[in-house]
């Protein structure tokens, strides 16, 4: 019987039917491509892109120099170096993320006990010549000044479900 | 003995134990643990922590096990519900107090209060109330202080009045108001004070030079020992990415127990100092230029081989490692000079064929501690090497009578029986010798020496107390190897020994002078103590002789070099010398037409040689500074550019080896075997002249730690510095 009925399907060509179906289907939905980059995507809050170090509204440096997201770190991809501070506080006078290095798993922020590191949710960036992977405390700590309005808002969204 | 012995039981299995040991001394010694904060096995019990409450039947409440002894029949439970439960209720109480700063905290990582939170503690804090603030208390350059996090263990008090012998911290107020304080404000001076540090469970006090540069996880730990003292300490080095980050104590109950000098801790700052030299240097047409090692090193070998042999002289530090002693040997024997010494700082060279084949203590290091009665002469011994005197001054606590014979009375933290100052050491020893010997005929060496001479009272007492001793321990310090007339010193000593029945002991200066000494670094002897056919020049008159050329090994001619006056100058005024050394520095400018940059302890694999005759080899552990190189291999390569045959070794090891072998095995001796008579000093027994080098000025490392500088032990100096 299974013989019989596969000798008909494939006299009438009925795979091949059955395939076009689909694109029939499909030829009267929407489209859904994204013209990228005027158009995009929806993002989560928990996004994980580029890196920075963020600040107190006072403006001063969360980073303590803990070192965990240096431990955390799967990849090795941070290097801290750290001593006592201008007003005796355990400070970072090095920190460097090597992007090319970097897994974006996030481990670094969910290490951090003072919300210091975060990754933000840019994820356009590029870089034109060798070391500017390297990312430096201050780069950081710029994209952080620059994006805080974000970062702090996307917190705050996403702490009612930590 | 048999009664002794107790029999109980440790969570259900049959323990023995001694008659009065606590629970806990017998559950470290099977391998139970017991969480503790308070309790330390080198300090006495206080039994404050209450973390070691374990359950014992028959016992109406957990016992602490620090403080509870043995019985026989006994059942203790260390992890039964009673007991878990009454750990967890302690550490909930310590941790009330205690600041969540675990993120900044230095002892984050290696903390016992942090290990023992996990193991005991409970998951989720209960606590909402106020914590308490401390203010932090300034207790000078070296340790920092965050008295917020301390949990009144009390370790450090301990400390204070068991092992330092002075009390510079205590406990001010109770319960909450409880204070670890100096009472009135000042900087902890001792100088084992250090230890502090390694004691305290939290993050309480802790390195202030190291502060907040690294965390415990990240730094690597390896074994090294002590570039400072004869005693040649073991130590730790904690390294981040190649840089020494802090050095502390490795265990060791034969030298050192677990304690350190704050020398040896904090010394390490020296390495990174500015002053290191980057590359080799030559000097040409009175300017410094920086050029290759392989045109340095060539030039150094034109220069050796255009030179008559017998007119190179060598200087070695006595804190050079045996390798380098040893290659500096063969080097001196292949050119067929015999000016080579490492005896920088003494100035009697008249006797030195009575020199024992090494400097040796007399006893093991831990023997010290048996010794019923013990003169020490010509020694600032807490300063000279702090181990030993830690040693001494547990004998002292034990009942030993120690006694002291120097030009100045130096301070001790235990009961002295006898302290002989304010005149010259020959005078006061010959005193001692004279009533040691009772009217009976003294050794030839020294009656001439001790002819017309009366005992006073003290001297008498001396030498009854070591007459009477039966380890007796007569002990020569750096102050009497300084000594003008040292000869007269150690026949006087040696006489005193044997009259009295008790040994004679040195101590020496550097790291591995007995190294030095054994690997033939010496104008009078090749390796081993064979006798040179014709002495060479010793470090007293080598620079006043015309030589071809000079090498410095490891030394600072102007701090360093003091048996002969005016080094620098001296040196300046030689045809050709060449300083292997770390730093660089304005007199080592002056002095030297070539400059190597070797590396420091940190930097070499080698062997120190300590003043028991312990052989203790060390690998390198950081990243040399610059072009530094160790300089056992800058020797070896010398050797292979003046073709020396033999001088292909690959490793430190291998250099190690074959002085081994060629010296067999070696047996201290510090026999005295002089018969000729010595004659009296004319002058040099003023005790003016005696030389006490500054604990923090011995060699060059320590002389650029920063943080030991700041100390006001080497401010006081600095400020009645002329």
């Amino acid at each position: 019987m299974d013989r019989v009925q596969s000798f008909i399907k494939s006299i009438v060509l009925w795979e091949l039917w059955k395939g076009l179906s689909v694109t029939l289907r499909n030829f009267f939905r929407p489209a859904i491509t994204i013209i990228y980059p005027e158009e995009k995507t929806p993002q989560s809050v928990r996004f994980r892109g580029l890196h920075a170090l963020r600040r107190y509204p006072n403006g001063e440096e969360r980073c303590i120099a803990c070192k965990l997201c240096e431990a955390v770190c799967p990849a090795l991809a941070i290097t801290i170096e750290s001593d006592v501070g201008e007003d005796g506080t355990r400070r970072t006078t090095r920190f460097d993320i090597d992007l090319f290095k970097c897994v974006y798993c996030g481990f670094c922020e969910e290490a951090c006990p003072v919300d210091a590191i975060v990754e933000t949710r840019i994820h356009e960036y590029h870089m034109e010549s060798a070391g500017e992977n390297i990312m430096t405390k201050d780069k950081l700590l710029a994209i952080g000044d620059k994006f805080e309005a974000m970062i702090s808002a996307d917190k705050a969204a996403d702490a009612q479900y930590k | 003995m048999s009664n002794d012995i107790v029999k109980f039981e440790v969570d259900g299995k049959p323990v023995e134990g001694r008659q009065g040991q606590m629970i806990m001394e017998v559950t470290d010694a099977i391998g139970v643990y017991i969480p503790r904060f308070c309790y330390h096995e080198k300090l006495s019990i206080a039994a404050n922590c209450r973390m070691c409450l374990v359950e014992v039947d028959n016992a109406p409440k957990p016992l602490v096990a620090c403080a509870t002894p043995i019985g026989e029949g006994m059942k203790v439970f260390t992890r039964s519900p009673k007991a878990a439960a009454a750990q967890k209720a302690t550490m909930e109480f310590l941790l009330i107090n205690h600041p969540l700063d675990c993120p900044i905290c230095d002892q984050g990582g290696e903390c016992e209060l942090q290990d023992l939170a996990m193991g005991y503690g409970r998951d989720v804090s209960r606590y909402t109330e106020k914590k308490r603030i401390v203010k932090d208390k300034d207790l000078g350059p070296l340790i920092s202080t965050d008295m917020t996090r301390c949990i009144h263990c009390t370790r450090c008090v301990r400390f204070g009045e068991e092992i330092a012998g002075i009390q510079e911290l205590g406990t001010i107020g109770r319960a909450e108001d409880m204070k670890i304080s100096t009472y009135i404000e000042k900087s902890i001076d001792h100088e084992l004070s250090g230890n502090i540090i390694d004691l305290c469970p939290v993050g309480a006090l802790n390195n202030k030079p190291y502060r907040y540069s690294a965390r415990a996880w990240e730094m690597e730990q390896h074994p090294t020992v002590s570039p400072h003292d004869c005693v040649g300490s073991n130590l730790f080095a904690h390294v981040l990415r190649g840089t020494v980050k802090r050095i502390v104590p490795r265990n060791n109950e034969a030298i050192n127990e677990t304690w350190i000098s704050d020398r040896d801790r904090y010394s390490y700052e020296g390495i990174y100092s500015s002053d290191r030299m980057q590359s080799p240097r030559v000097k040409e047409g009175g300017q410094w230029h920086e050029i290759s090692w392989e045109d340095a090193l060539e030039k150094l070998a034109q220069t050796l081989r255009e030179s008559n042999g017998e007119k190179v002289g060598i200087l070695a530090s006595p804190s050079v490692t045996i390798e380098e002693a040893h290659l500096l040997a063969r080097i001196a024997d292949y050119l067929g000079t015999a000016n080579i010494d490492h005896r920088l700082r003494r100035r009697d060279f008249s006797d030195q064929g009575e020199d024992a084949q090494f400097p040796w203590l007399g006893c093991d290091i831990a023997d010290i501690e048996n010794c019923d009665a013990v003169l020490i002469a010509g020694s600032n011994i807490r300063k000279e090497a702090p181990i030993l005197a830690h040693r001494l001054r547990k004998a002292a606590v034990g009942g030993a009578k120690v006694g002291f014979a120097n030009s100045e009375v130096y301070d001790y933290y235990f009961k002295v029986a006898e302290y002989l100052a304010g005149r010259g050491l020959v005078e006061q020893l010959s005193g001692i010798a004279v009533a040691a010997a009772q009217g009976k005929k003294l050794t030839s060496a020294v009656t001439d020496l001790c002819k017309g001479v009366k005992a006073d009272k003290q001297q008498k007492r001396m030498a009854k107390m070591l007459k009477d001793a039966t380890h007796g321990l007569v002990l020569l310090g750096n102050i009497a190897g300084r000594h003008k007339a040292f000869s007269a010193v150690r026949a006087l000593a040696a006489s005193i020994a044997s009259t009295t029945g008790t040994r004679l002991g040195f101590l020496s200066e550097g790291a591995n002078s007995a190294g030095a000494h054994l690997a033939g670094v010496l104008p009078h002897r090749r390796s081993g103590g064979k006798t040179r056919d014709e002495d060479g020049l010793h470090a007293g008159e080598m620079l006043d002789a015309d030589l071809h050329a000079v090498l410095l090994f490891g030394l600072e001619p102007d701090l360093d070099l003091t048996a002969t006056e005016d080094a620098v100058k001296k040196l300046a005024e030689q045809r050709f010398v060449v300083a292997f050394s770390p730093y660089t520095s304005d007199a080592l400018d002056d002095a030297a037409d070539l400059q190597l940059p070797i590396g420091t302890f940190a930097e070499t694999a080698g062997t120190f040689v300590n003043c028991e005759g312990r052989w203790q080899s060390f690998a390198g552990v950081a990243k040399p500074v610059g072009q530094a190189r160790p300089g056992w291999k800058v020797l070896r390569v010398l050797g292979n550019l003046l073709e020396i045959e033999g001088f292909e070794y690959l490793s430190a090891a291998d250099v190690c080896d074959e002085l081994q072998e060629l010296l067999g095995e070696v047996t201290p001796d510090n026999a005295y075997r002089r018969k000729k008579a010595l004659r009296k000093p004319n002058g040099e027994d003023a005790p003016a002249s005696d030389v006490d080098i500054p604990i923090y000025e011995v060699d060059a490392i320590v002389r650029r730690a920063t943080a030991l500088q700041l100390t006001p032990e080497a401010q006081r100096l600095r400020s009645t510095d002329p």
